[in-house]
């Protein structure tokens, strides 16, 4: 979305335009915006706070994934830490819905979940990419076992709803007839000499190998049925043993022009960008397990049902007054040296607060994303019975914009759990804003289209639109680089004796690791004020 | 979450394309549907807003919508962590919105914001949002 997603080598580039010239600018532009994201941790281990903080205290607000790894690592420097939290939870947006698990949302609408034993739905993150090493190595430290999380399933479907009669398309065959279909294209032009200026005689050569290899063509460079597309898209009749074995190759390879017009090329790029890339994990038995694993950790520092309502710092300390979130009744006070905010920018913008007018101006000016989630049971894990899909995501055009099946107990007889939907901006706020009852209706009525199933199978569901969470008022922090360019130092440097941390003080927005990594910078840069005082 | 800026984008370009763009003048009936398939989101049903570690405010009985250039510009430019709605929604859903909620829920205001006048505040379409 930004120019710091564009590409910058020369190779990249050139690669780029080659694939502009041949496939036209949809194609260069979104291969593009696949390859620019490049977003590694640069975690590098726990924060290594030395020297005395000599009793100093520190007040956090927000038993989140920032508070926690700020509470645990100032606590381990010596630090006095208490911690305030407006739930009767610790994790924040780290957090699964399961059986049993009652929620109630701005409105005071509430659900119960009436999953089985076991099953759950991760409302808000629910990928662990292996380069965010900060989330990763807090989840290693705290005891919470990972298994992989699948984002590419070549046999999960793509859909567009105004492609191929509605019909889904499997992910490997889209995704090898446009590869095909590309390469056949840019090995015709370098045959016939139209790349000369680009190519060297004697890289032409590897060029046309290196298109025979990416686009599975045959010996004369076409895309054609055969055992090398047929290895990628898959069979008319797979191969087999004994007298009935001989394989019969796909004839029903989707044309170019078909392919490009559906959009379903989208998907393609679904894993290559670097938090999407192979190994991804995700906690056995839900995200909430790291959240509730810190919880456990620092029990005896979290306040819980605590809202903040006030900020008051001078050059003494810090003063907080909270009240019960049931009431907004009963106000206390509590004190600190310092305090670390870790609450979100919509919320803080709304709190008695002082700061100096930049900060506040960049606590002000972030707007709130949408996004909306909904798990949905099932009385049988159809789609690993009827369509051998385990684990890995279905993307389609339809308002829930894809559908995740669970990466874990495959094969289980019994009830399972879909991701239903899982959505951002305006479809994300038209689901949000209909009752949650509605929202699971409408989820099973898109999914059926994708999978006839759903009518027959379906059992309950729960969805949370991020916008009607009571204490986040939106998923994450939706900056834009203008936005950044204004105040973000502002709002990340320390004023006083209060400074934030966040997803929102990071540039991993809406991710983990962008909440770890801001905070270890904040208590460094914070200890570091400490110690020099 | 970044992808999500993409689908976003995307999504948005999807909606202003197909809805309603081209109706004469706002009306009710497209004012109540932008409120209850967007605003109600936050400000509920009920436009009576909510309260959690945060809150959303009452759009119900609220003087402030006396002028209709103050929802005119929050839904344009936003407030906090209110989005801006300037590139989600047409300038006629916008001016239908507006008049939906100042003639509903308590508000009894009866001057018209016309779609011309949002027209006049939007900020200048941008090539890249709306290619």
């Amino acid at each position: 979305m930004s120019a710091s997603n564009a590409p910058t080598g020369i190779s990249r580039r050139n690669l780029l335009a080659m694939i502009g010239t041949v496939a036209g600018s949809a194609v260069s532009y979104r291969a593009m915006a696949s390859m620019g994201l490049v977003e590694e941790s640069t975690f590098n281990g726990p924060p290594k706070l030395e020297g005395d903080p000599k009793g100093a205290s520190v007040l956090i607000l927000g038993a989140g994934i920032a508070g926690m790894v700020s509470a645990m690592e100032l606590r381990n420097a010596g630090y006095k830490v208490k911690v305030l939290e407006y739930n009767n939870r610790a994790g924040g947006r780290n957090w699964s819905i399961r059986g049993g698990d009652v929620y109630t949302e701005l409105g005071g609408f509430t659900q119960k979940c009436e999953f089985d034993k076991g099953l759950y739905i991760n409302p808000g993150p629910w990928r662990l990419p292996y380069n965010h090493h900060g989330i990763l190595d807090y989840a290693r430290r705290l005891g919470v076992r990972v298994e992989p999380f699948v984002q590419i399933n070549y046999n999960a479907f793509v859909h567009n709803t105004q492609a191929f009669g509605g019909k889904p398309q499997r992910f490997r065959e889209i995704q090898t007839d446009y590869l095909g279909h590309v390469s056949e294209l840019l090995a015709k032009v370098t045959q016939q000499g139209k790349l000369d200026e680009m190519v060297s005689k004697e890289d032409e050569q590897a060029l046309l190998a290196s298109l025979r290899n990416l686009g599975a063509l045959d010996r004369n460079y076409k895309y054609v049925p055969g055992e090398a597309s047929s290895n990628r898209r898959g069979f008319q009749k797979p191969p087999g043993g004994g007298l009935d074995a001989r394989p019969v190759y796909s004839t029903d390879i989707t044309g170019l022009s078909d392919l490009l017009k559906s959009g379903l090329w989208r998907s393609i790029s679904a894993g290559w960008s670097t938090e999407m890339q192979s190994t991804i994990f995700e906690p056995v038995g839900g995200m909430g397990k790291i959240g509730e694993a810190f919880g456990r950790k620092l029990a005896d520092l979290i306040q819980y049902n605590s809202k903040v309502v006030k900020i008051h710092q001078d050059n003494k300390g810090v003063k907080v007054t909270y009240v019960d979130p049931k009431t907004d009744g009963n106000p206390r006070t509590v004190t600190a040296d310092y305090c670390l905010c870790t609450i979100p920018l919509s919320v803080l913008s709304q709190i008695d607060l002082n700061v100096n007018p930049k900060m506040q101006a960049a606590i002000n000016a972030v707007p709130y994303a949408a996004a909306f989630k909904v798990g949905l049971q099932f009385k049988r894990r159809f789609w690993e019975q009827d369509e051998h899909i385990y684990g890995g995501i279905t993307y389609t055009d339809l308002p829930i914009r894809s559908i995740g099946y669970p990466n874990t107990d495959y094969f289980q007889p019994g009830k399972g759990v879909l991701l239903g939907g899982y959505t951002f901006g305006p479809d994300a706020m038209k689901f949000t804003a209909m009752a949650p009852e509605e929202r699971v209706k409408k989820a099973v009525e898109y999914g059926s289209m994708i999978h006839p199933q759903y009518k027959e199978e379906f059992d309950n569901g729960v969805a949370v639109g991020w916008h009607r969470v009571p204490w986040t008022l939106g998923c994450a922090g939706s900056w834009t680089e203008e936005m950044r360019a204004q105040h973000y130092d502002n709002l990340c440097q320390i004023d006083n004796r209060f400074l934030v941390a966040g997803e929102h003080a990071s540039y991993i927005p809406a991710w983990q690791e962008g909440a770890v990594t801001s905070a270890i910078d904040a208590i460094t840069r914070l200890h570091k004020k400490v110690i020099n005082s | 979450m970044n992808k999500m800026k993409m689908q976003g984008v995307v999504a948005a370009v999807l909606l202003s394309t197909s809805a309603v763009a081209m109706a004469a003048e706002p009306d009710a009936a497209e004012g109540k549907k932008v409120y209850t398939t967007i605003c109600q989101g936050c400000h509920m049903p009920d436009a009576k807003g909510a309260v959690g570690a945060g809150r959303y405010p009452a759009l119900a009985n609220n003087p402030k919508l006396a002028a209709k250039q103050y929802p005119m510009m929050m839904i344009v430019n936003g407030s906090r962590a209110m989005p801006s709605f300037a590139r989600m929604l047409a300038p006629d859903e916008i001016a239908a919105a507006v008049n939906y909620v100042r003639t509903h829920f308590g508000n009894h205001y009866p001057d018209v914001l016309t779609t011309a006048e949002v027209k006049a505040v939007l900020p200048q379409k941008s090539d890249y949002e709306r290619h």
